[in-house]
C-alpha cells in the first residue's frame, strides 16, 4: 500500500492510495469516502441495485458490532467475509463499531472490549478480537481500541490518559499477534487515536500510535453533534499534524457534508457513509447542491431554489417539532403533502437509476404506502449524490476551487 | 370503434388476443402468446402480484430482468391510495410505477370482501368504508370500470360478487347470477376497449350446476378473455380441480383463461395440464419476506439452524443473481 499525495492545499490533502487490496491492484482517492454496509450489505440494497450506482466507493465499511457473532460460521468458510457477502471485489475495512447505532459506554476493561451483536454483547480480549478478524480477512481493521473518554460531557484526564494507555497496549498486543498469523499478514490494522477532550492526551496518543507499524490512523472520539465538534476542530488539527503524511487518516462518525469539509481542511482522507443511511431511514432525499461552477442559468435557479427552501423550512420548523428524526438542510422530506402530485425526479439532473426513472410522486407514495422499494430507491438516489458530493471535493481541490464548494455547502447547511 | 352497448348482442366483436402455438395431445395444456399493447406474453404465465405499484422491494429493472412480462396491480389499494385521478395525471399505472410492460388489475371485489370487515354487497354494487380515513364508499361495476381505466392497465377484471368456496346455500346462486348482471354493466361502463382487454370471471362456487350455468351465460358475451374465479380459497383439492376442469370445458378454446390466486407449484402444473393459461398468487413474494426459497422439491426455510453454515447457493441450477452469487 503506498499513499500518494497529489497535493495539499490549506491543510487539505488530495491524492492517491495505491496497491491496495490481496492482489494489490486496487486503487482508492482521497478525500474520499467508504461504502457503509449493514452486516456486509449496502443497506437495502442486492449486488444488482448496488450496481446501478456510479462512483461506489473502491472499499466498503464491515462493521465488528455486526459479525463478531458469525465467527465460528466465517471460520469454517474459510474464504474470508468478503466473498461471503458476495463482494470478492471489494477492498473492505472493518471498523469496530457501526456508526449508526454507537454501544453503550461502560464495558471497555485493561483486557477486553464489547460489541453489540443481535444476540447480545460479545466481549474481546486481544486474542479473540484477532481470531475473529482472522476468520473476516478484512483489508484494513480498526484496531481493538477504547473509545469511552469521549462519551460523556465533560470526561476526567485520568479517563482521558486510560483510553490513551488501553488503546495503545491493545495495539501492541494486536500487532504482536498479527506477525504470529500468516492469515492476517495482507491485512493492514488501523491505529486508533484516543485521548478524549485532553490536549495533551491526544498528541501523545498520535505520537505513540505513529511510532507503530500501522498501516493508517483512525480519529475516534470527535463524534457527537454539531457543538461539540466545534470545540473538537482545533483539537483535529493539533492531532493530524503529529500524524506521518503518507498514510491515511480515517475519521469514524463524522458524515454530513460541511463536517466532512471542515475535517479535510483539517487533514482527513476518509470518511464513513452513513449519512445517507440515515437520510433514506427518514425517508428523505438527498437534495443539498455540491455544484460549485454552474452556469449563469442554472446559478440563478439555484438561488432561487435555496431561497424557497430556506423560507419553506423556516415557515415548517414549527410544525416539525415532533419529527422522529433531525432533518438536515441538506435533504428533503418524501412524505410531504406537498410530493404527492410532484412528477418531477427527487434532484434535477441527477443520473441515479432513481431519478433517471421515478417521480417524487412515485417516492411519496411508496413511502405512505410502506413499501420496500422505497427504501430502494431513496437508498440508490442518496449514495449517488454522496459519492458525486466527493468526487466534487476531489475536483475542486484539483483546480483550486475548494472555497467555492465550502461557501456554496455552508450557504445551504444554515 | 363504437364503445359496448348494454345488451350483449350487440357488442362489437372482441380482440382475440391469444394466438395459440401449440396444444398437448394427451391433456388440455395449450402453449401461447398474449398479444398486449405492452409486448406480447410468452403463456402458460404466472403473474407475479404487485399490489400497491410496485413489486415488493425489487425494482421496475430487476423484474423486467427476471423474464417478468405482465404483473398485477391492485384496484382496491390503488383506489384508495394514490387514487385513480392522481394516477391518471402520472399517465396510467405504467407511468406511475413506469413499468414498461403489462399490467392487470383486478375490479377490487376480492379485497372488498376479504380485507374489510363491514362492507355489504348489494344490487349496486359493495359498500364499505376506506381504513385510512374512514370515508364510506360504494364500489359499483361502474365505479371499477372507473377506476381501471384511468389505470390503463392491458387487462382489466370486471366487478363480480365474490363468495368464499366454503359458502353453501343460496348466497352462492345469488352471487353467480349477479356476477352475470354486473358483468353486463361492466360492458356497458368500460371507456377504453380499445386499448384494456376486459375479462370476464366465472363463479358459481363448487357447484357444478351453478358453475355450468355461469358459464353458459358469460360465454355469450363477447369478452377477450374469461376468469376462473370463487377457487383458491379454502376448498378441498377435490372440488377445486373438479370445477377447473368443468370451467376449461366449456370455455371457448381461442380465448385465454385466467385461473385466480393459484398458486402453489403442483396446483400450477395440474391447472395447465387441464387448459389454464395464466395464474397468479402471492404465494412466491409473500413466502420470500418469511425467509423461504422455493427450489424444485419444496421450500428451504432459511432462518432454521441447518443453513447457517450451509455455504452453497440456493439452488447450484438456478441463474438468478441470487443464486449466481
Amino acid at each position: 500500500m503506498k499513499l500518494n499525495l497529489t497535493k495539499v492545499v490549506n491543510g487539505c490533502r488530495l491524492g492517491k492510495i495505491q496497491n491496495l487490496g490481496k492482489t494489490g491492484e486496487h486503487t482508492m482517492d482521497i478525500p474520499g469516502c467508504l461504502l457503509y454496509t449493514k452486516t456486509g450489505s449496502a443497506p437495502h440494497l442486492t449486488h444488482q441495485t448496488l450496481q446501478n450506482i456510479h462512483r461506489v466507493p473502491a472499499m466498503a465499511q464491515l462493521t465488528l458490532s455486526s459479525l463478531a457473532e458469525y465467527h465460528e460460521v466465517l471460520a469454517e468458510y474459510k474464504e474470508g467475509v468478503g466473498k461471503f457477502i458476495g463482494m470478492p471485489e471489494s477492498l473492505l475495512y472493518c471498523s469496530l463499531h457501526d456508526p449508526v447505532r454507537p454501544c453503550p459506554a461502560g464495558y471497555v476493561t485493561n483486557k477486553s472490549v464489547s460489541v453489540w451483536g443481535v444476540g447480545g454483547r460479545v466481549e474481546m480480549t486481544a486474542s479473540k478480537f484477532m481470531a475473529i478478524q482472522q476468520a473476516l480477512q478484512p483489508d484494513w481493521f480498526q484496531c481493538l481500541s477504547d473509545g469511552e473518554a469521549s462519551c460523556s460531557e465533560a470526561t476526567s484526564t485520568k479517563r482521558a490518559r486510560k483510553s490513551v494507555d488501553r488503546s495503545l497496549l491493545f495495539l501492541d498486543n494486536c500487532l504482536k499477534l498479527q506477525e504470529e498469523s500468516q492469515i492476517l499478514q495482507k491485512s493492514a490494522i488501523i491505529g486508533v487515536i484516543e485521548g478524549g477532550d485532553m490536549l495533551e492526551e491526544r498528541l501523545r496518543s498520535a505520537r505513540e500510535t505513529a511510532k507503530r507499524p500501522v498501516g493508517g490512523f483512525l480519529l475516534d472520539g470527535f463524534q457527537g453533534n454539531a457543538a461539540t465538534l466545534e470545540t473538537r476542530l482545533h483539537l483535529l488539527s493539533s492531532v493530524t499534524a503529529e500524524l506521518p503524511e503518507d498514510k491515511p487518516r480515517l475519521i469514524c462518525g463524522i458524515s454530513r457534508p460541511d463536517e466532512v469539509l471542515q475535517c479535510i481542511e483539517r487533514g482527513v482522507d476518509l470518511f464513513e457513509s452513513f449519512f445517507p443511511y440515515q437520510v433514506t431511514e427518514r425517508g428523505c432525499a438527498l437534495t443539498f447542491s455540491f455544484d460549485y461552477q454552474p452556469n449563469p442559468e442554472e446559478r440563478l435557479l439555484q438561488q432561487n431554489g435555496t431561497q424557497e427552501e430556506i423560507k419553506y423550512l423556516e415557515q415548517t420548523t414549527k410544525i416539525k417539532a415532533c419529527s422522529s428524526q433531525e432533518t438536515t438542510p441538506f435533504e428533503m422530506n418524501l412524505r410531504e403533502k406537498k410530493f404527492q402530485e410532484d412528477f418531477a425526479p427527487l434532484v434535477r439532473g441527477c443520473s441515479c437509476y432513481c431519478c433517471k426513472n421515478h417521480t417524487r410522486a412515485y417516492i411519496h407514495h411508496l413511502l405512505v404506502t410502506n413499501e420496500l422499494l422505497a427504501g430502494v430507491l431513496l437508498m440508490t438516489h442518496n449514495f449517488e449524490h454522496y459519492f458525486g458530493f466527493f468526487h466534487s471535493i476531489r475536483e475542486a481541490l484539483k483546480s483550486d476551487r475548494l472555497k467555492d464548494l465550502k461557501e456554496l455547502i455552508c450557504k445551504q447547511a444554515s | 370503434m363504437a364503445a359496448a352497448a348494454a345488451s350483449p348482442s350487440s357488442v362489437e366483436s372482441a380482440p382475440r388476443i391469444l394466438r395459440l402455438v401449440a396444444e398437448c395431445s394427451r391433456s388440455r395444456a395449450r402453449a401461447g402468446e398474449l398479444l398486449l399493447p405492452h409486448g406480447p406474453v410468452p403463456t402458460p404465465v404466472f403473474m407475479p402480484v404487485g399490489t400497491q405499484a410496485t413489486m415488493k422491494g425489487i425494482t421496475a429493472e430487476q423484474l423486467d430482468a427476471l423474464g417478468c412480462r405482465i404483473c398485477l396491480g391492485n384496484t382496491y389499494h390503488l383506489g384508495l391510495r394514490p387514487g385513480p385521478e392522481l394516477i391518471q395525471k402520472a399517465q396510467g399505472l405504467h407511468g406511475f410505477m413506469n413499468w414498461p410492460h403489462n399490467l392487470l388489475t383486478d375490479s377490487g371485489g376480492f379485497q372488498m370482501v376479504s380485507l374489510v370487515a363491514l362492507s355489504q354487497v348489494t344490487e349496486e354494487g359493495v359498500r364499505f368504508r376506506s381504513p385510512y380515513d374512514g370515508q364510506e364508499t360504494l364500489l359499483s361495476p361502474e365505479r371499477s370500470m372507473e377506476i381501471q381505466n384511468a389505470l390503463g392497465s392491458d387487462i382489466m377484471m370486471q366487478l363480480d360478487d365474490v363468495v368464499s368456496s366454503t359458502v353453501t346455500g343460496p348466497r352462492v346462486e345469488e352471487a353467480m347470477h349477479r356476477s352475470v348482471r354486473w358483468l353486463d354493466r361492466c360492458l356497458s361502463a368500460h371507456r377504453r376497449p380499445d386499448k384494456q382487454s376486459l375479462f370476464a370471471i366465472i363463479q358459481g362456487g363448487l357447484d357444478a350446476k351453478l358453475r355450468a350455468t355461469c358459464l353458459d351465460e358469460m360465454t355469450k358475451r363477447d369478452v377477450p378473455g374469461f376468469a376462473i374465479g370463487g377457487l383458491s380459497g379454502g376448498e378441498s383439492k377435490e372440488h377445486f380441480w373438479r370445477m377447473v376442469a368443468l370451467s376449461t370445458a366449456r370455455l371457448p378454446r381461442d380465448k385465454p383463461r385466467y385461473l385466480m390466486g393459484v398458486g402453489y407449484a403442483t396446483d400450477l402444473v395440474v391447472c395447465v395440464a387441464l387448459g389454464c393459461d395464466m395464474f397468479d398468487c402471492v404465494f412466491p413474494t409473500r413466502t420470500a419476506r418469511f425467509g423461504s426459497a422455493l427450489v424444485p422439491t419444496g421450500n428451504l426455510q432459511l432462518k432454521k439452524k441447518q443453513f447457517q453454515k450451509d455455504f452453497g447457493p440456493i439452488d447450484p441450477e438456478c441463474t438468478c443473481p441470487t443464486c449466481q452469487k
